[in-house]
């Protein structure tokens, strides 16, 4: 067995070398198809550390309390919905509450919309993020120029801005911007503060905003109501203990009854559940995605069936032969299964280089551009992908393997 | 215990009209005989060598082959007694492409369970035939008188009962078919049963005896009265 083994091997490198181009065509086929799962895989585990880093350095001790009632099983039930109006000022405000809420360490509200900066002829549209003094207690952040609002200009409604540092950019160049005034939708504020640069954080450009208090925005936009509130606490440990805090809290400020939530309108959520979702999406988008490029894999098997029947028609004399020689039919299967795996064994090999290779490439790309991007390749994708290229080798080279074997000698010793 | 026996041998094809290729044909070949197969095209010769060799199986009759009825055996079992018992010497020499002569030679010995040392013996059998110093060159580059003697060495690699040469000379100039009906010759002096389709008397006159094939049926059964023995010398004149 062993001894036809390797003669199958000797043989169909024999072959797959006497028809180099058609050899190398059907490899391509091989080696884009496991390449790709190589790479989205290692893109997705390298977006995934990435997403996940980024929540991890904002601290896993955060809490999230958002407006609205949605079913644990569809966390996105409440953002299809705009106005959702129920959390208020004052529950941030009361939230901060010590006695209450014992492990709390700051509480920032937000509300937030669009706003047209303007400074002498330049104009700049951007996010317009109004918050509390706390943002920074609880988000974190540097000041490269100037200060924060305090939680005095936050009550007095006062117009002044702390600008991202793009917004800066944007609006001042080279020009001093700590002390101007600028005009946002038409009213004019102080600039008091521009923010270090921080990119970009799940999603959200740190460097594209314009800070300001948030009753000051609350009045610009004529609503009284927050979009948000995050809470900071002492540890990630106390983070369970917080969330009853906070939902005794708020149903009794909004008249709840009810203290199985089912009439909750807030959402209570927290990091270490936002890293498990976003784990889970990014998940599921990467096996995805893994599996579309696994389908160009099978086109790549219509292509090995397709050589291999033109090496059974090429070699069907030689088939006859060995028949005559004494070959048993699962030699001859065996030969030229052997021929097909080998074929897409030395594309997926060929393939999983390249993968690694350009995933290494783009993990260097991800590091100039300044991201914290984690060169993943996992031991799973490349098994998968030898795996998959082997066994697509075995089954579209299984019918015309079959077909050879069956073969009738006479006939296959008289064929020209 | 005869190698051979046939008895009401027959094959039909069916292809739309029933034809009759080979027709209740009956004789018996003992262990050591050279027989010639004689006919002309379409009498009936091929059909009767491809059962005999048992590439091909009978439509009615019987065939004992070395004590066992053939019959029943299925295909793998049929390959198995190919390789072991029977070597098959073709008019279009049949080697492997892109190999060297010692792979083609050993090609059976792959398929055989026998546990010989399968480099030794292709080496001794090409020894025997004269081509001890082209062991590792490539078909493509060897002559065709040498080519058939490559094909000689491996129907004699498995140590076979009988030896199948169909047309052996067909596609060779005189002196090297001369050469091959020589070395055959001088196999069947060794003790080589040999079984040899020909068109061609000259050639039918190097065997012992001769059958004679017309329209599917066995006409005649002789013994060579003047066998001719094969001088290389004489055919190079």
């Amino acid at each position: 067995m062993f001894k036809t083994l390797i003669q199958s091997v000797k043989i169909a490198t024999t072959s797959l070398l006497s028809n180099k181009i058609q050899s190398f065509l059907t490899m391509l086929g091989i080696v884009i198809g496991v390449a790709s799962v190589i790479v989205i895989m290692s893109i997705g585990s390298g977006v995934q550390s990435l997403i996940l880093s980024e929540i991890k350095n904002l601290g896993t001790n955060l809490i999230a309390v958002i407006p609205g009632h949605g079913d644990d099983e569809d966390p996105f039930a409440s953002m299809g919905g705009f106005a959702v109006t129920t959390l208020t000022y004052d529950d941030a405000v009361a939230l901060r509450n010590k006695q209450d809420v014992p492990n709390v360490i700051a509480v920032a509200a937000y509300s937030r919309g669009f706003g047209t900066a303007e400074w002498k002829s330049e104009t700049y549209s951007t996010s317009l993020t109004g918050t509390t003094a706390s943002h920074i207690d609880v988000m974190g952040g540097e000041l490269k120029e100037g200060r924060f609002f305090n939680s005095e200009e936050e009550n007095r409604f006062s117009r002044v801005a702390v600008l991202g540092n793009d917004v800066r950019d944007e609006l001042f160049g080279q020009s001093d911007s700590v002390g101007q005034k600028i005009k946002v939708n038409d009213y004019t504020f102080d600039v008091i503060g521009v923010m270090e640069e921080r990119g970009v954080v799940i999603m959200e450009d740190y460097d594209d905003q314009i800070f300001i208090p948030i009753k000051t925005a609350q009045r610009m936009m004529g609503v009284n109501y927050v979009g948000f509130i995050r809470i900071k606490v002492n540890s990630e440990e106390d983070i369970p203990q917080t969330e009853e805090d906070v939902k005794a809290i708020l149903r009794e400020r909004h008249n709840i009854n009810d203290r199985s939530g089912g009439k909750d309108d807030f959402m209570v959520k927290n990091t270490a559940e936002a890293l498990d979702m976003i784990t889970e999406i990014t998940d599921s988008l990467r096996y995805f995605l893994a599996i579309m490029a696994a389908m160009s894999l099978v086109v790549g098997g219509i292509g090995i069936m397709n050589i291999m029947f033109i090496s059974v028609t090429e070699r069907t004399r030689e088939v006859g032969l060995r028949k005559a020689l004494g070959a048993k039919n699962f030699h001859v299967l065996g030969q030229f299964l052997v021929e097909a795996i080998f074929v897409t064994l030395i594309g997926g090999i060929i393939g999983i280089i390249f993968g690694v290779a350009i995933s290494f490439f783009i993990t260097i790309g991800a590091h100039l551009l300044g991201y914290e991007w984690d060169f993943i390749i996992s031991l799973g994708s490349v098994v998968l992908a030898l795996v998959v290229s082997s066994g697509v080798g075995l089954f579209f080279g299984f019918y015309p393997a079959f077909k050879a074997s069956k073969l009738n000698p006479i006939k296959a010793l008289r064929y020209e | 215990m005869s190698l051979i026996e046939v008895k009401n041998l027959k094959r039909t094809f069916e292809d739309g009209v029933k034809t009759y290729a080979l027709k209740d044909t009956s004789f018996v070949i003992e262990k050591g005989e050279f027989v010639a197969i004689m006919g002309p095209s379409g009498s009936g010769k091929s059909t009767l060598m491809h059962i005999l060799g048992l590439l091909d199986r009978a439509s009615g009759g019987k065939f004992i082959f070395n004590g066992k009825d053939v019959s029943k055996l299925d295909d793998n079992e049929l390959a198995s007694l190919r390789n072991e018992e029977i070597g098959f010497v073709f008019q279009s020499f049949n080697l492997l492409q892109r190999t060297t002569v010692l792979d083609n030679v050993i090609l059976p010995l792959i398929y055989s369970d026998n546990k010989i040392n399968a480099k030794k013996r292709a080496e001794e059998v090409l020894e025997s035939v004269g081509l001890s110093h082209r062991l590792d060159h490539y078909t493509n580059q060897i002559s065709g008188g040498e080519k058939q003697r490559v094909a000689i060495a491996r129907a004699l690699v498995n140590k076979a009962s009988v030896i199948f040469a169909d047309e052996p000379t067909g596609n060779l100039d005189s002196k090297s078919g001369a050469q091959i009906m020589k070395i055959l010759q001088r196999l069947n002096d060794d003790g080589n049963t040999i079984i040899l389709v020909t068109h061609e008397t000259y050639t039918a006159e190097c065997a012992k005896r001769i059958l004679k094939m017309k329209d599917g049926e066995l006409v005649s059964d002789e013994k060579v009265v003047n066998r001719r023995k094969v001088n290389v010398e004489d055919v190079i004149k």
